[in-house]
């Protein structure tokens, strides 16, 4: 799935979770200092990833994944292994 | 060897609780540590909880609890063949709690024990006590769940002192009205030992801890499974249910699993608003105050589910009394 798609897909999911802007979704942005995503939406956001993009997000991982871009490039890069 | 005569089914007959008398609100945890009413209100959707007094103990509680639910199902102390306790906050692990709650309500020389599972204490509990009923093995049970988890929690820890909280809530189990009436559903159980870590007290000079998330992953993906197993094992459609009474985990916890769950008629118990996480007690908490607010008619199909730490889990359908 290219880079574009799975940003706009997680755009989606943020919106529905945590009700954010999908102009306010950009690679650069922290989910929990510019999105004010807390910890619970992080894992409600996981869980719908992990559905919609079919890879696996563990806890330990979420942890790591500080913005946008670092989500998308998770993601990528986990479809790619599968 | 042989078994009594007539086996009848089981179901509850009254409803007892007790709530501290000390109300401690978000605004009065956020004058002692780095918090605030939103913060606590968004994460977990707790607004106030009740704290046990200094003297105050899980027995104390429990005895208030169920001496109310005792008084409520019209039956004397005799008539309790059994007494249990669901607790994981008793001070020290002997003596347990039963004996003592029945000896301070009068009930002279019932079987007596605690039921340790954790969050889920209450449900595994309720299994135990229509199972004494239905074996012949107890004609009543007293069953409280009674927790004072304040003991426990680090007051200066703002992940969990926001959260726990103290209180019991009891129900007298007794026979069913007629011979075919089955007034607690078969148990949908379970354990995940494995995920020990997630939540626990290590040792007696430690404090309640949790991964957070991790805990909200496994409650929000694998309890409605759970919840729509207890409700086929009672052949209740979810959608025939007349409320759906959780453990009282978190707000977003309870939302979570009710939306999977399907039954969109069913009142959720949402007791946790001012009750906060009361563990084992928090079931029969907010059946009680269903109960008394009248929310509920008598012979009302429930849904209880309980989880906690161990991993442990837990669900029936009940009828209201």
């Amino acid at each position: 799935m290219a880079n574009e798609e799975i940003r706009a897909g997680l755009a989606e999911i943020l919106e529905e979770v945590a009700g954010v802007l999908p102009g306010d979704v950009s690679e650069e942005k922290s989910f929990t200092d510019d999105l004010d995503v807390d910890s619970l939406s992080m894992v409600e956001i996981a869980l719908a990833a992990e559905e919609r993009f079919g890879v696996k997000i563990p806890d330990d991982e979420l942890a790591n994944l500080r913005t946008i871009g670092d989500a998308v490039g998770f993601i990528e890069k986990a479809q790619a292994a599968a | 060897m042989k078994t009594p005569a007539s086996v009848p089914g089981a179901r509850i007959l009254a409803l007892g609780e007790h709530r501290p008398a000390t109300v401690v609100t978000n605004h009065d945890l956020a004058a002692r540590m780095d918090t605030s009413d939103e913060w606590i209100r968004s994460r977990v959707g707790i607004a106030s909880r009740r704290f046990a007094g200094p003297n105050e103990s899980v027995v104390d509680m429990a005895v208030a609890a169920g001496g109310k639910a005792l008084a409520a199902s019209g039956l004397s102390a005799a008539d309790v063949d059994l007494v249990l306790v669901a607790t994981c906050t008793m001070p020290s692990p002997m003596p347990t709690a039963a004996p003592q709650v029945a000896s301070r309500l009068g009930i002279r020389a019932p079987g007596a024990y605690d039921v340790n599972a954790a969050c889920a204490g209450f449900c595994y509990g309720l299994s135990a006590a229509a199972s004494a009923v239905t074996t012949g093995a107890a004609r009543n049970v007293l069953l409280v769940g009674a927790e004072k988890l304040t003991d426990w929690v680090d007051p200066t820890d703002r992940s969990t002192a926001i959260i726990f909280a103290d209180g019991a809530g009891a129900v007298v189990v007794g026979p069913a009205a007629t011979p075919e009436e089955v007034g607690i559903g078969p148990v949908a159980w379970g354990s995940a030992g494995d995920r020990m870590d997630t939540i626990h007290i290590k040792d007696r000079r430690s404090f309640l801890w949790q991964e957070g998330q991790a805990v909200f992953r496994w409650a929000t993906t694998a309890l409605a499974p759970v919840a729509l197993e207890a409700c086929e094992r009672a052949g209740i459609a979810p959608g025939e249910l007349a409320a759906f009474v959780p453990h009282q985990a978190n707000l977003r916890i309870i939302q979570a699993i009710a939306r999977t769950l399907g039954a969109p008629d069913a009142l959720v118990a949402t007791d946790i608003v001012d009750a906060g996480n009361t563990s084992s007690a928090s079931i029969p908490l907010a059946l009680a105050r269903m109960a008394q607010r009248g929310d509920l008619p008598s012979g009302a199909p429930v849904l209880l589910l309980g989880f906690g730490a161990g991993l442990t889990y837990a669900g029936q359908v009940v009828l209201t009394p």
